[in-house]
């Protein structure tokens, strides 16, 4: 049970952004993606469940090519959750009906199962009060974590967070990050695109530095962010620290 | 002035007037529902990869958009019959308010669509709906709410816009009854201040609902 | 081989309907936007026992057909003896009817104005009518100006209902012909081009000129 990337390529028009990635995420693991804006790890990530086409290499999810035809992407999708930088709330619906929607919609529970799923979620990454609320009276920080519940309540084998943090007020980013802590002390696979340095360093089991569609570095935190030795990733941490 | 008004006329014939109004209110609403399906047709013509269903839809629209709601109405009752096409006062004005209706609606449909970020659908794709759940359930919806008040609007035009059936000979529908009634009496200015009266609360009584119904369905 | 009893003289004669078209539509938008512009600055700054009669009034000509409008108006112009021709009838009750459009888009404009803006104009020293002036009324001009323009090809396109009490305008006219000659669809179809070319170059600038804005905004 795996993501395995390998070697993927990847353009918009004659810009390439991804310039051949190859890493293998095991389950359980967490694996954080740091580097510079427009390095393209952003990119990877609506690669992984097909939200972006790829120019060439493979993607294999638990032995299932992605980007293959024939594969069903609707069906793979359930098992991977992914949270967006603009958290993307379905502002007609209140916070409860946004996570119960897929749970219904796409997994065809019942109405109570949903809801039931959809309440333990929310309790869980702290909105129990919010359930009859629409999304525009929260904060970014509570809508972001809402939209982490929502992608949960799908019970994925991944999650895939990219930037989520990056929108927020400064004020608001820990209660989020405070959740995905709580996830991955679960035993939650996550592949994290963040530039919380900090975060990434202390939850995660492994850093890839990004640069320029490029894998430079990867390995475990002490040695990616404690001891670099590529110059690339020297600078970007001197830059961000 | 050596004007009396005989206001009694009017109001004997207010049943009449009445039943000319549930004619109106029938044009106005099935040129609403047939407008709505011709403008879905069209926002998705426009859209299209083949040129000549962009072109097509482009000319209604715009057809539609700049020569009068008269005219148009014209066109199906005089112009068609040059073609074969007879049609009736009722078909005619019907025809005619529905062409009007889509090239409005197309360009309010269209609007509509922009209005939602394209981030709501892929959001939707992540969680694993196909694109045409996606579309019912999350992009429909805001779309919806977008284009409400502005097809209220176009009910509202539509509802006035009937009254130009007289021209075409519609006698049936309220201003129709009103000329006939006029015609026989020449009480004009009371007959049609009565039957302004009744558009007035037709029109408010439409604005009315659709706010309230607003009111429930956008809570958001 | 197409043939047509369609003259010269007839489509001089449809032009002619044209040129009373915009006449009439001149007239309309020209006192119309007087109009509007009082009321509208009007409600816009008014307290609401003056906005409200206003709103209420000039709502009833936005929820009455015009083509009602125009029969009542040439009736109640008999009843009280005013002397007027058709022509004025036609240009009054126009007038009105576009004031009343008009009213909001100039009401809806102002207010577009942001009260923050205005504040800050005011802190930077600039009276009160210094701040109407270059500030308000240009932001609010950007904001009314494509409606206006909207507007201004509906009365044009509404103008087709002044016939009716009797003024040959260009689709009266193309009428007549076609009671003479016959052919409704060869005659109408001129008719609609005509309205065409007089409404989608101005309709086509309108829309640049808001996506214009909108874009600098």
């Amino acid at each position: 049970m795996s993501i395995e990337i390998q070697d993927v390529h990847k353009s918009f028009g004659n810009l390439e952004v991804v310039k051949g990635v190859t890493m293998t995420v095991e389950k359980g693991e967490v694996v954080s993606v740091i580097g510079g804006s427009g390095s393209g790890k952003s990119t990877l990530l609506m690669c992984i469940n097909g939200l972006e086409p790829i120019n060439s290499g493979r993607i294999l999810v638990d032995g299932t090519d992605v980007h293959a035809r024939g594969t069903d992407l609707n069906k793979l999708r359930r098992k991977i959750g992914i949270v967006f930088q603009q958290w993307n709330a379905f502002p007609h619906l209140t916070v409860l009906e946004n996570v119960m929607l897929a749970p219904r919609k796409v997994l065809g529970k019942s109405k109570a199962e949903a809801e039931a799923i959809a309440v333990q979620k929310l309790s869980h990454v702290g909105l129990g009060e919010k359930l009859k609320v629409y999304p525009s009276k929260l904060s970014g920080g509570q809508q972001q974590r809402m939209a982490i519940a929502r992608a949960l309540a799908m019970s994925p084998d991944y999650m895939l967070f990219d930037e989520v943090t990056s929108a927020l007020d400064p004020q608001l980013v820990g209660e989020v990050l405070d959740t995905m802590r709580l996830l991955s002390s679960e035993g939650m696979t996550m592949i994290v695109v963040t530039h919380e340095i900090a975060f990434a360093r202390e939850v995660s089991d492994r850093v890839a530095f990004f640069h320029k569609g490029r894998i430079h570095e990867i390995g475990p935190p002490a040695q990616v962010i404690g001891a670099p030795q590529q110059p690339e990733t020297v600078a970007f941490l001197k830059s961000v620290l | 002035m050596h004007y009396t008004f005989q206001w009694r006329v009017a109001f004997n014939a207010l049943p009449d007037m009445l039943w000319g109004a549930l004619v109106t209110l029938e044009v106005a609403v099935l040129s609403m529902v047939l407008g709505v399906f011709f403008a879905v047709v069209l926002a998705l013509g426009s859209s299209s990869q083949y040129r000549a269903f962009r072109g097509a839809a482009a000319t209604w629209v715009e057809l539609a958009r700049n020569t009068p709601a008269l005219f148009q109405i014209y066109m199906a009752y005089f112009g068609l019959g040059s073609i074969g096409i007879q049609l009736d006062s009722f078909p005619a004005l019907l025809a005619g308010i529905t062409f009007n209706n889509a090239g409005y609606l197309a360009e309010t449909f269209r609007g509509g669509l922009r209005a939602v970020p394209p981030t709501q659908m892929r959001a939707a794709r992540s969680l694993g709906m196909g694109p045409v759940q996606a579309f019912r359930l999350i992009v429909l919806p805001q779309m919806f709410r977008v284009v409400f008040y502005p097809m209220t609007n176009q009910m509202v035009w539509a509802i006035l816009m009937t009254s130009l059936g007289v021209i075409v000979g519609l006698n049936n529908d309220l201003t129709g009854v009103t000329q006939d009634l006029n015609v026989k009496s020449f009480r004009t200015f009371e007959f049609f201040a009565v039957a302004a009266v009744i558009y007035y609360l037709i029109a408010k009584l439409v604005t009315l609902s659709a706010r309230l119904m607003a009111y429930r369905l956008f809570r958001y | 081989m197409f043939e047509t009893s369609f003259s010269l003289n007839d489509l001089w004669f449809m032009l002619k309907g044209a040129g009373v078209t915009l006449t009439v539509t001149f007239w309309a938008v020209l006192g119309g936007s007087l109009l509007g512009v009082a009321f509208g600055l009007m409600r816009a700054v008014s307290p609401w026992w003056v906005n409200a009669p206003i709103g209420f009034v000039l709502d009833i000509f936005r929820s009455v057909p015009l083509l009602i409008q125009l029969v009542l108006a040439n009736a109640f112009k008999s009843i009280i003896g005013l002397k007027w021709d058709p022509f004025t009838v036609g240009c009054v009750v126009l007038a009105v009817y576009t004031a009343a459009y008009c009213t909001e888009i100039v009401r809806a404009g102002v207010l577009a104005v942001p009260a923050t803006t205005r504040r800050a104009a005011r802190s930077l020293g600039l009276s009160w009518t210094q701040d109407l002036t270059s500030i308000v009324f240009p932001i609010a001009l950007r904001v009314a100006l494509p409606s206006w323009i909207g507007l201004t090809l509906g009365v044009m396109k509404d103008t087709a209902m002044v016939w009716w009490i009797g003024i040959v305008e260009l689709l009266r006219s193309s009428q007549v012909i076609v009671t003479r000659i016959h052919e409704p669809l060869f005659v109408l179809s001129i008719a609609g081009l005509i309205y065409f070319l007089m409404s989608f170059p101005i309709a086509r600038l309108g829309a640049r000129l808001e996506k214009r804005w909108r874009e600098n905004d």
